[in-house]
């Protein structure tokens, strides 16, 4: 057992419930318990989704256990398909319903329906939401793909464009719905087709026509990468896995989609994008250095820390991800930067980490935007799990030039602005505007509307400060005043000093600024 | 109205005609009701032993995540538990343990099993046994059942607190106590001491009370009166127990809030001009705020879909206080021993439904195109996108709702749907 507070994913079968919600004429049937139907509302509050996800939950109760489940699965698949007449019917326990052992698969196999039956084996105890997004987006490929011939490129049906398909985003999905936009604007600007995207928006039928393209884009390898290897092995499809998030990566994923294509692209004739300018505009040089502390899925966690670290100019201080099928490459990811990767599911070791590390800016999921508000520190959501605001309505994606421009405004958005940092300091003893009160951007930020009281840690309750330090410490302005505390007390139990005096705390200034 | 004893309201004759339906249910399990018994009972814990799913329902029914480390946890199975590799009473008392580190001055820790946990037959009672007995700690261990194969929704609750009363203390005191059951927001619990107080009713205590660490007695001089509709195995529990239960329906709206102090105060001899003269001006103010709302909602249809078990006592309030029209009726369940008091107050020409089989419901529902839909969150905005107006129901189970200064906002949460369609030109609700 392990003892789980919040958690990052749901378990394997909402993956299962993303795929189907994502595709058309898809149908789901799900062997599972009365109260595992809260899943729709992932679909229909989060994202606001108009209709509920195409699932029929066979809702057993104790009465039905003894036997009659099975018998339950066959009567809820039966009217499903009658209802729903979807081209594909997938079927699938959720945790409970797997230890029953009815297994749906060999039951809807033996139910005498016309429409083919994809199952879904989804291990519950141990795999979790993503991986039941990827085997469901795999199964459901393969399914419809496997025995189907590749087809001949002759001169005849070779199109004049090169094309390629976009893999991987789902409902649910961080800011997938305009990532796809942006990415098939920016290709089809340097004369590439979008042959199929899915699962998002796809149909059965279009998936049989992804062997009809040149290239896969495994736009997001959580739930693409094992399709992307299977279509290569199937069809000797090539694909490209660079992520095209971040100026840099959206840059490098053009150039290998080129060289994938053998197809020239003119990047530079395409790339309008604002990030490198604003990064280098002198404003932008208070971001220098600032302290960063990164947590989400391993994609996104990992493309953050590069646009952090290389396009802001940010130190990253800390990088971690909930997912632990992608850890090795985040933990290189973190080693590049000097640091040793947080790889946990646990949400209080998360907020352990970002206390400890007291960053300026965190950039996380729903979960680190509560450790940040509480923390009193600035944060911006790049990464699901996210709630109803991740979900916006305004165009908002995170790839392509576009994405880049998208991530440079919300991450600088919570911090201190350059010109207000000088400010501060300027009229810190004015009466109005004075370091109590809160950013006038931030103010309707609903995050911090007060700043909270610098914690005074309990256990270095020995070591006192003069009241000379201590009146020292707050005409340093309170962005950094947290941090300096921290370092002098600590500068201080290194150097067996009980009492800090105003002396104490420049000499740990000059000590930590080596 | 008169104090039935419980014998008399037990019966189920005189009840509505209700079509029973047995298919898809769209409900939450009764583990979602540890998002509101953990704000009340503030010195307990609530650790679930189940799946990932448990934990994931918890934290996406209460909609956004509660600021801080929460008083609730899951145990999550894994493989290792399943093939029997690991003992799994060992495993919840390493659990068990772990909360404790963080929270060693809990006074109740609830082990509350789930579909998972029930379908392996992990036995949560006894292990809550032999941990006390070798423990002999303050730590109140207790279990009870909050799966979707056991419990509904607001039945969590009820199964919780049917698993405290064999915990309460025998009440030896010759004098009568009333002991409301049921949840309530604490300033709906001040606002009623208050009104019991001025009644002259001393021996009050509410089940459950912000603090675990003592619960009240029970006993033959107790008289219970019920504050939420979903609490029948309680109410059965207490009975046995020796209580008698109070007939009354629930205290939601002006009418509904009068009667139910009406049976508390026959029950205890308060004279009535003493009640008259506490109960005038609350009664009154109730029924002021009432006014702003009816307009809106006079002659308006509404259905109920099942969820939380508030549908009767609401259709009741909503139809015979605010002039609207009830459709449908469905409730996950009916229990006549606490409906009794509800059921004959309902309009005639109410279809009446008991379980649910989704997909027929919502078709009846497009079919007659009620006003306003209540129902579960995870349907809302696919009725909203159809053209009807909905409320969701949670939104019940997490405002106060119920008692005299509170009927004014309960029908707001009605109304405001209705109002906010008649603002709107952008989009269309047909």
């Amino acid at each position: 057992m392990e003892l789980t507070l919040w958690t990052y994913e749901g378990p394997p079968h909402v993956g299962a419930i993303r795929v189907a919600a994502s595709m058309e004429r898809v149908h789901l049937v799900l062997h599972a318990p009365q109260g595992d139907t809260y899943a729709d509302l992932l679909f229909t509050m989060i994202e606001r989704d108009g209709k509920r996800p195409p699932v029929t939950y066979t809702t057993f109760q104790a009465r039905d256990l003894g036997g009659s489940t099975a018998n339950c699965f066959l009567d809820t698949l039966r009217a499903a398909a009658d209802r729903f007449k979807p081209q594909v019917l997938l079927v699938a326990d959720s945790c409970t319903a797997e230890l029953l052992q009815d297994q749906p698969g060999s039951l809807a196999a033996t139910a005498g329906i016309s429409i083919p039956v994809v199952p879904l084996e989804m291990v519950a105890y141990s795999r979790k939401e993503n991986w039941g997004a990827s085997e469901t987006f795999f199964q459901l490929v393969a399914g419809l793909l496997r025995g189907v011939e590749k087809p001949a490129a002759t001169a005849d049906n070779r199109p004049v464009r090169p094309s390629v398909n976009l893999l991987g985003p789902t409902k649910l999905g961080f800011r997938c719905r305009d990532d796809i936009l942006e990415i098939e604007s920016l290709l089809n600007g340097v004369g590439i087709d979008v042959n199929v995207v899915a699962p998002l928006g796809a149909s059965p039928a279009d998936l049989l026509e992804i062997p009809n393209a040149d290239l896969n884009v495994c736009l997001y390898p959580e739930v693409a990468a094992s399709t992307c290897q299977w279509l290569k092995r199937q069809f000797g499809m090539p694909y490209v896995d660079i992520v095209p998030l971040g100026y840099g990566a959206t840059r490098d994923f053009l150039t290998a989609v080129s060289e994938a294509l053998d197809y020239p692209i003119n990047i530079d004739a395409i790339d309008h994008c604002r990030l490198p300018w604003y990064s280098r505009s002198v404003d932008s040089t208070y971001l220098t250095g600032k302290r960063v502390f990164i947590f989400g899925d391993a994609t996104h966690a990992i493309a953050a820390a590069r646009v952090a670290s290389r396009e802001l100019g940010f130190e990253v201080v800390g990088l971690g991800t909930y997912a632990r099928e992608q850890a090795r490459d985040v933990r290189a990811a973190a080693k590049e930067l000097g640091l040793e990767a947080l790889i946990t599911s646990d949400y209080l070791e998360v907020e352990a980490a970002v206390e400890r590390l007291a960053p300026e800016l965190v950039l996380g999921t729903q979960m680190e935007r509560h450790i940040a508000k509480r923390l009193g520190i600035g944060c911006a959501v790049i990464s699901t799990p996210a709630h109803v605001q991740d979900y916006p309505a305004r165009y908002s994606p995170q790839m392509g030039f576009e994405g880049a421009n998208v991530m440079f405004d919300t991450w600088v958005h919570p911090l201190v602005m350059g010109l207000e940092e000088h400010l501060l300091t300027m009229f810190r003893d004015d009466f109005e505007f004075n370091d109590s009160a809160v950013p006038s951007h931030l103010a309707e930020e609903g995050g911090v509307s007060k700043r909270p009281e610098e914690q005074v840690n309990a256990d270095d309750a020995e070591i006192a400060w003069a009241n000379s330090a201590e009146l020292e410490l707050k005409k340093i302005p309170f962005f950094v005043r947290g941090k300096a505390r921290r370092n002098t007390e600590s500068f201080a139990v290194e150097h067996g000093l009980n009492v800090i005096e105003v002396e104490t705390l420049y000499e740990a200034k000059a000590h930590f600024s080596r | 109205m008169g104090a039935v004893l419980a014998t008399d309201v037990g019966r189920k004759d005189g009840g509505p005609d209700i079509t029973v339906e047995r298919g898809q249910r769209a409900v939450f399990c009764g583990l979602t009701s540890i998002v509101w018994l953990h704000r009340k009972i503030q010195d307990a814990f609530f650790l679930v032993v189940g799946s990932r799913t448990c934990a994931h329902l918890i934290q996406s029914a209460a909609g956004v995540m509660i600021f801080s480390e929460p008083r609730f946890a899951t145990a999550v199975l894994d493989d290792r538990d399943l093939a029997g590799m690991a003992d799994c009473s060992e495993e919840v008392e390493r659990m068990i343990a772990k909360v404790l580190q963080r929270r060693p001055n809990l006074k109740t820790l609830f082990l509350v099993s789930s579909c998972p946990s029930e379908v392996i037959k992990i036995d949560l009672e006894n292990i809550a046994k032999r941990y006390r007995e070798r423990s002999q700690g303050s730590l109140r261990v207790i279990s009870y059942s909050g799966s979707g194969i056991e419990t509904t929704f607001t039945q969590g609750e009820d199964s919780c607190l049917q698993n405290l009363v064999p915990e309460m203390p025998v009440h030896t005191v010759e004098k009568n106590q009333l002991l409301v059951v049921g949840s309530l927001p604490d300033i709906v619990e001040d606002q009623f001491a208050r009104l019991f107080g001025e009644l002259g009713i001393e021996e009050l205590n509410f089940f459950p009370g912000r603090q675990s660490e003592t619960l009240p007695s029970i006993g033959p001089g107790t008289r219970i009166l019920l504050a939420q509709p979903y609490l029948g195995e309680t109410a059965r529990a207490l009975i046995a127990r020796g209580a008698t239960l109070l007939a009354a329906p629930f205290p939601l709206g002006a009418e509904g809030s009068l009667a139910w102090f009406r049976a508390a105060a026959e029950s205890f001899n308060v004279p009535e001009d003493v009640f008259k003269s506490t109960m005038r001006a609350p009664f009154e103010r109730a029924q002021r705020s009432l006014e702003g709302c009816k307009e809106t909602l006079e002659n308006r249809r509404i259905a109920f879909l099942p969820d939380s078990q508030l549908e009767i006592p609401l259709a009741r309030f909503l139809s015979r206080e605010c002039g609207m029209v009830p459709t449908e009726v469905s409730t996950p369940f009916y229990d006549a021993l606490t409906m009794a008091q509800e059921a004959p107050l309902l309009p005639e020409g109410v279809e009446w439904f008991e379980g649910q089989d989704l997909d027929t419901a919502l078709d009846r529902v497009r079919a007659s195109r009620p006003d306003l839909t209540v129902c579960g969150m995870g349907i809302a905005n696919p009725l909203e996108a159809e053209g009807l107006r909905t409320k969701w129901s949670i939104e019940l189970m997490f405002s106060p709702i119920q008692g005299f200064d509170q009927a004014g906002d309960l029908a707001e949460l009605f109304a405001r749907p209705l109002r906010r369609q008649a603002r709107l030109e952008v989009g269309s609700w047909s």
